[in-house]
């Protein structure tokens, strides 16, 4: 008992914070990225279409690390970009929390991206219609028609985006590194404490992420639910 | 209070390719799905764009090809009244009905909540203002529709096909909504259906549409009473309908292989279809000039009639001429027979 709690006491609990504030940012980022990626390219035609969302979804197939060797290739301080953002405005972005929110945001986007797009692809193109006839402006209809329309696809994108951001290892590893206290992550810490032989401490991230990915389940499905009280049990 | 349409749009299996004008009136358009119809109100609304053409609502131009006019929807003034009413789902009746007031500006929320509810009293939608479609009937969903475009003070009405969604009473009631609405409006009302009575009740010019162009363009109790085409003779209601030719005095319904004297009093010399009113046969003597043998081959039982199917006697058509006869006196129409019908019931028509 006494041990737990001394464990308890001296817990660095910084990856919990990192990890909850990169996903937090990352959300907000990738909310109104996806949804504006996804109004644009139901615009596009059919094969620009195609292209565009190949490369848009692309983060959500590739391995991980793939991506964050591409934006290591971007931001590393040795490459036009990197140098250019850190000799003009200061900004750093590898080894740093901001590489944090850009490999995770990355890596996030692709469900934003999607599931905004399912979203509007099934409202009632009339809805759009008459907001129109009716007189109000295309701006003004898409946030309070569109997107309230579109609620129950957009919440359950935005909270696995939020799941996705949260659990990200591979290109924030990469990008960012595992800095105790700046950059590690709960995945990361996982991965860092297991290869030192601290199963413990590993088993205490792991439950406490398992809860995390619990939670965040049960409430898709309690948003996808809530809406329509249809019986479709069998 | 007028519209002046003349539009073309290519839509794949067919060319949308019309032209009219209406003044204050109500205009239908008659014909069936998918030839044309919703598509140009929604040209005219101005959230489908016609490839070429012109379109004036009230002497404005709000569409010309030729002169790169193109009005937004949001500037034409249209009152579109959908098929499914499309009432915005997270807004109250309130609320959508406030979406009217959009193009009046920026105004205090409360000044527009009072204009708004002058619309709720006028439709009969007091009590329900602060509820969601969803848990609305079908008819206060039609009643917020109204309410909400009365609410947009529209140049001109385009009522799409308003009655479809309804089950048969409603539709009754909410038809009587809607005439009052057209009855009071200051403009030009059009509206688009297939259902031939709600035509025959609610508008006072028809266009009837085939394929994309309009067949014949005519006042309704023209029409009805004297359909041209074959077309405008099954939608105003013509049950029996044949190709058909002329050979000399007499005239060859080609499907029901009858034939009797050619009516002259028609104006159409040479028609090339033939309709014949269902509840317009009588019996006659073999010496009547349009008479024909008969034989019946089913006697249905419908509602408030009985509709008999009949064809030439000792014919093995399968295309069966149907008679609608009173219940109390289809007992007195014999197996065999000769029947015939006035001569103004039957009808010339062309293609």
């Amino acid at each position: 008992m006494n041990a737990i709690l001394e464990m308890a006491a001296g817990f660095d609990w910084s990856p919990f914070w990192i990890s909850l504030k990169t996903g937090i940012v990352a959300t907000v980022i990738c909310f109104f990225l996806g949804i504006f990626a996804a109004r644009k390219v139901l615009r596009l035609g059919p094969k620009a279409r195609a292209a565009v969302d190949g490369i848009l979804t692309l983060p959500m197939v590739l391995a991980p690390t793939v991506a964050g060797f591409f934006l290591l290739l971007l931001f590393s301080l040795r490459r036009p970009l990197g140098a250019f953002l850190y000799g003009t405005f200061g900004i750093k972005v590898v080894q740093t929390w901001l590489g944090c929110i850009i490999a995770a945001s990355v890596i996030a986007f692709p469900l934003m991206y999607r599931n905004a797009r399912a979203a509007f692809e099934q409202i009632d193109i009339d809805l759009v219609y008459a907001a129109r006839t009716l007189g109000m402006s295309d701006l003004k209809l898409f946030w309070k028609v569109v997107v309230p329309a579109a609620g129950p696809g957009i919440a359950s994108g935005t909270v696995l985006t939020f799941a996705r951001a949260l659990g990200e290892y591979g290109a924030t590893s990469m990008l960012a590194g595992n800095i105790a206290g700046v950059t590690g992550t709960i995945s990361q810490r996982i991965a860092y404490v297991i290869k030192n032989g601290d199963y413990a401490t590993g088993a205490v991230w792991v439950v406490i992420m398992l809860l995390i990915a619990l939670g965040i389940i049960i409430a898709i499905n309690l948003l996808a639910g809530g809406r329509s009280r249809r019986q479709n049990r069998w | 209070m007028s519209i002046y349409v003349d539009i073309r749009k290519n839509l794949g299996d067919f060319t949308l390719d019309v032209k009219f004008e209406a003044e204050q009136e109500t205009l239908a358009l008659l014909g069936d799905s998918g030839c044309g119809k919703s598509m140009t109100l929604k040209c005219i609304a101005g959230v489908m764009r016609p490839d070429e053409g012109e379109i004036r609502i009230n002497g404005r131009t709000v569409f010309d090809s030729a002169k790169k006019i193109d009005l937004k929807p949001q500037q034409r003034r249209v009152g579109y009244l959908f098929q499914n009413y499309a009432l915005f789902p997270n807004m109250t009746v309130a609320e959508n009905i406030m979406a009217g007031l959009e193009r009046k500006g920026r105004m205090p929320k409360d000044e527009r909540r009072r204009q708004a509810m002058q619309y709720v009293e006028r439709l009969q939608l007091a009590g329900l203002e602060d509820r969601y479609p969803n848990e609305l009937s079908g008819g206060q969903q039609q009643r917020t529709a109204l309410a909400r475009i009365l609410a947009s003070e529209p140049d001109i009405l385009l009522l799409d096909e308003p009655f479809s969604a309804l089950d048969a009473t409603l539709r009754w009631e909410m038809e009587q909504v809607v005439r009052a609405t057209i009855a009071e409006f200051p403009g030009t009302a059009m509206l688009v259906t297939h259902d031939r009575d709600e035509v025959y009740r609610l508008s006072d010019t028809v266009a009837v549409y085939k394929d994309g162009h309009i067949d014949v363009l005519d006042e309704k109790w023209h029409l009805f009473a004297h359909p041209q085409t074959a077309t405008a003779a099954r939608l105003s209601g013509c049950k029996n309908l044949s190709p058909a030719h002329r050979e000399g005095d007499r005239l060859i319904a080609d499907d029901w292989d009858i034939s009797f004297a050619f009516p002259e009093s028609g104006d159409n010399a040479d028609p090339a279809w033939v309709g014949l009113r269902a509840h317009r046969f009588r019996l006659c003597g073999q010496d009547d000039p349009y008479a024909f043998e008969f034989e019946v081959v089913n006697r249905i039982e419908d509602t408030f009639s009985f509709i008999l199917q009949i064809r030439k006697k000792g014919s093995q058509t399968e295309r069966l001429i149907r008679w609608e006869i009173e219940k109390a006196l289809h007992v007195d129409v014999p197996d065999t027979g000769y029947v015939s019908l006035p001569v103004e019931e039957i009808l010339l028509l062309r293609e």
